[in-house]
């Protein structure tokens, strides 16, 4: 076993040093002399949120199958090793397998799943010994590249990294270590490198763009700075999701983190096109994975990780065409050994219940709604096609299934909200509260009251969805909503059986700058990190003032990225990059939005939205050939 | 049928707590494809038994659980399913049978065996080896014990059932003490160390001992006249 690179002090004077030995079942361990490229893959969060993801654990998994390749993992030191690691000066920063210092690795790969964590990425950085900015880095130091949701407007952080991979892992990592490992052995610069890396498809080497500004502050255009250099950078797409990476092996973590469990991801991508959901545009097009694939891996993970639970992934589960006989599978074969199975995000009805009837203690699970929007109008224009009719039924059939607790997320300052939506918010927490007392009689009420807990968070325009024109609310505005959500539900008829909470307003008004920031606020960024602001995401250490602080020594307006209204046809900082959607498909939808008209979800009829230039997924499900060819959703 | 396990806990595995320690020995069990036996109810657990809790940054060459089995194919070839499964720094040393009647891991505990060193640089002052045994020969070692409400003084002398020096003159001299470690009277060896050299007039720090348990006993005398013996020495071969 190696040595530790902590010592035992301080190992026993911070809180679960589990987080910080490595060692865990499944962790990959490979001989360094037999390697020629080490990546140390990072989640710039505490170890307990970082090991719950899955996306890290498919690339683990994916690197450390090439046999010239280790690759190890490092999370955020928690507070309590980061003050020490900044006291002592002479621990730097090491990743869990070798727990050798992570700057000596040929690549540092950080995947970027919420903007609330970039100051994360500046203290993994740090305690590392790598230059902040990439432009300071030499062959010293490890390639540092970038993935996940956020870097689908990378921006705010480009300064920090020295490549961003756009889209899904699977597809080109293989070229770029080819590349590294050739360009290495012929002893060329990183500058050469880089350049080369740069025409790699779904690499985004920010050093070779320039962007220049119109006087307003938007962008006026954002050009490579040499020959050779693409304009536009398509995402990568892993198109046959049934035979490709994934791990059979999982790490598995000795304390409790979030995801304690196999997590069998059943799909790739959203069919419902939600305007608000960033995710439901840029995973698309849907893909499905194969049952038998599926079947085998839930058995392979489950026997070589001992967890006593399985949980299916992806965005709108109930959407996966064969998900009641995988279901059916896993309950047979998870009730021979114990094993529970958890299944989140399915659509309430009849099935699901009956299927969560079966899996869960109904006494202590609670059904979860999320139509986001109190009303008809306003799902209209978010385009979530819930409607209270099926919300009221499949809670009635809930109530009489013997269920009595009832989650329900909104979301406040929605394009177009009045208080007309928001007191219907109230009204159909109330409602629902309604049906319990109407359903089910007196002496069968064992379980005891209906529990509705009505959450609300705040509306953040995303890139890459029909709502990245939309004008965001002040944090003044947002809490106006919170406060006049809350009113409105204390005037309700079943006030005392609903429960209201609301998500911090500030941490989201500093979200929404970061999600549609540009070059500019790494310098916010990184004055924030100097002084003393991490973990933003912890709202326990979300240091709002210190944020304010730095926006304003530095001049930067946050009104410019959150409240302003944009124009059609401004060039935003993240429009060099493809997603797959098309900007003409989201304008589209951005009006029919306004017009409170809903759009088809793929299977009940493609909006021409683009991305069946993949060639797969659902967008050929039915004839055999993309049938999005770009005028079905015109208006 | 109930079934005990011995194991060894070294190197890194020292930061592991006890509590995970179980979750590790639960998921460790399915993975070794063991026929274990649960409880029952909406959710069931495996039925399991740990000796003794063993404090984080101790390591151990003899921890023991017991769990129920429903079938097997012998002692030797659970044993190697286990050792299949585990981490570097756990290590599964026997598997043992126990009489159906037999006390569970938890409640046989009455003693454990330390060996404790100085950590390099944290050596007392004094010539510790040559004092060691005039301290532990004094007829009452007094100790302050804090409790919640109050602090009370105990006599730690009748806990401690044997104490010696092992590598006397060598450069890493040890103590080597069994002391008690049932529930109602366990004794941590730190205790014992901070009054041998409070004795001497000195205070220990909190990191200058390395603790390693030798092993963990029960005691199968009479009353008043003990006899520990180990754990696996309760159970049979099959
Ligand atoms: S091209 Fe059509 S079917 Fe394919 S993802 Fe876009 S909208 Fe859906």
């Amino acid at each position: 076993m190696s040595e530790l690179a902590l010592r035992d002090e301080i190992l026993l004077q911070v809180e679960k040093p589990a987080r910080y030995i490595g060692n865990e079942v499944n962790a990959v361990i490979k001989d360094k002399s037999q390697v020629d490229i080490r990546v140390a893959m990072c989640f710039p969060d505490v170890y307990e949120i970082g090991m719950s993801h899955l996306g890290i654990q498919i690339l683990y998994d994916m690197f450390n199958r090439f046999d010239d390749v280790w690759c190890e993992r490092v999370y955020s030191p928690w507070v309590d090793l980061d003050k020490k690691m900044r006291e002592e000066k002479n621990i730097p920063l090491f990743v869990l397998e070798s727990q050798e210092p992570v700057r000596d690795m040929d690549f540092l790969a950080i995947t970027i799943q919420y903007e609330m964590c970039y100051t994360n990425i500046l203290q993994v950085l740090d305690l590392s010994r790598i230059p902040l900015r990439a432009k300071d880095r030499s062959w010293e130091h490890p390639i540092v590249i970038g993935g996940g949701p956020c870097v689908y407007n990378p921006e705010p952080i480009a300064a920090f990294f020295d490549i961003f991979y756009i889209g899904e892992g699977e597809t080109r990592y293989r070229e770029l270590l080819n590349l590294y490992k050739e360009y290495r052995k012929q002893e060329k610069s990183r500058e050469e490198f880089l350049r080369a890396a740069a025409k790699i498809p779904g690499m985004y080497v920010p050093r070779f763009y320039k962007v220049e500004y119109n006087e307003d502050g938007t962008i006026q255009s954002m050009l490579p700075t040499e020959e050779g250099i693409p304009e536009r950078i398509v995402k990568e797409v892993e198109m046959d999701v049934s035979h490709t990476y994934y791990p059979e092996k999982p790490v598995v973590p000795f304390i409790k983190v979030t995801q304690d469990r196999v997590v069998l991801e059943i799909q790739r991508g959203c069919i419902r096109g939600c305007r608000f959901c960033q995710a439901g545009q840029i995973y698309r097009p849907v893909r499905e994975r194969d049952l038998d694939m599926l079947k085998r891996y839930a058995l392979a993970m489950l026997r070589n990780t001992g967890h006593e639970e399985i949980s299916l992934s992806s965005l709108s589960s109930s959407d996966y065409s064969r998900l009641p006989e995988l279901i059916d599978f896993l309950i047979e074969k998870c009730g021979e050994k114990k094993i529970n199975i958890s299944l989140p995000s399915l659509r309430i009805d009849a099935f699901s219940l009956d299927v969560m009837g079966k899996v869960q203690d109904i006494k202590k699970s609670s059904l979860t709604f999320a139509p986001e929007a109190g009303s008809q109008r306003l799902r209209n224009v978010i385009n979530k096609g819930l409607t209270e009719e099926s919300i009221l039924q499949g809670a009635a059939l809930a109530f009489q299934g013997g269920w009595t607790r009832v989650k329900l997320y909104f979301m406040l300052g929605l394009p177009t909200e009045t208080e007309e939506d928001i007191k219907g918010i109230a009204e159909l927490a109330n409602k629902i509260a309604a049906v319990f007392f109407e359903t089910v009689p007196k002496d069968k009420r064992t379980n005891g009251k209906v529990q509705i807990v009505a959450s609300t968070s705040f509306f953040i325009p995303k890139p890459f969805t029909p709502f990245q024109w939309a004008p965001m609310c002040t944090k003044e505005e947002f809490l106006e909503k919170a406060y006049a959500t809350r009113s409105a539900i204390k005037q309700q008829l079943n006030q005392k059986s609903i429960k209201y909470n609301w998500h911090e307003a500030d941490i989201s008004v500093l979200e929404g700058v970061f999600a549609r920031g540009d070059r500019k606020i790494a310098d916010v960024i990184e004055l924030a990190y100097k002084k003393g602001c991490i973990f933003d995401a912890w709202s326990e250490f979300f240091k709002g003032d210190v944020w304010m602080e730095a926006f304003e020594e530095l001049g930067i307006d946050m009104a410019f990225y959150t409240t302003r209204k944009r124009e059609l046809d401004e060039i935003f900082p993240w429009d060099f990059l493809d997603c797959g959607v098309n900007k003409e498909f989201l304008k589209r939808e951005w009006k029919k939005a306004l017009e409170e008209t809903v759009s088809p979800n793929c299977r009940a009829g493609c909006q021409g939205c683009g991305a069946n230039r993949f060639g797969g997924g659902v967008c050929f499900e039915n004839t055999g050939k993309g049938y999005g060819n770009g005028n079905e959703g015109k208006d | 049928m109930k079934v005990r396990i011995k194991f060894a806990k070294s190197g890194a595995m020292r930061f592991i707590g006890h509590l995970d320690i179980m979750r590790y020995f639960q998921k460790a069990i399915r993975r070794a494809d063991i026929d274990v036996a649960y409880s029952e109810g909406f959710s069931p657990h495996q039925i399991m038994s740990f000796a003794s809790p063993l404090g984080v940054g101790l390591t151990s060459n003899g921890e023991y659980l017991d769990i129920e089995v429903k079938t097997h194919a012998g002692a030797e070839d659970m044993k190697q399913r286990l050792n299949k499964v585990m981490v570097g720094g756990m290590e599964i040393l026997n598997v043992t049978m126990l009489k159906e009647d037999a006390k569970n891991a938890m409640a046989s505990v009455a003693a454990a065996e330390y060996t404790v060193r100085f950590r390099q640089g944290y050596e007392p002052g004094f010539d510790w080896p040559d004092r060691l045994m005039e301290f532990y020969h004094s007829p009452s070692i007094i100790v302050a014990k804090k409790t919640k409400k109050s602090e009370m003084t105990l006599d730690l002398k009748p806990f401690i059932y044997r104490l010696s020096l092992l590598g006397k003159g060598g450069t890493a001299p040890a103590v080597r003490m069994l002391v008690n470690a049932s529930s109602s009277g366990n004794v941590k060896p730190g205790l014992v160390m901070e009054a041998f050299l409070r004795a001497n007039g000195e205070e220990l720090s909190p990191f200058a001992l390395e603790i390693i348990r030798e092993d963990t006993y029960a005691d199968v005398g009479k009353e008043g006249e003990p006899h520990f013996v180990p754990l696996d020495a309760i159970g049979m071969e099959f």
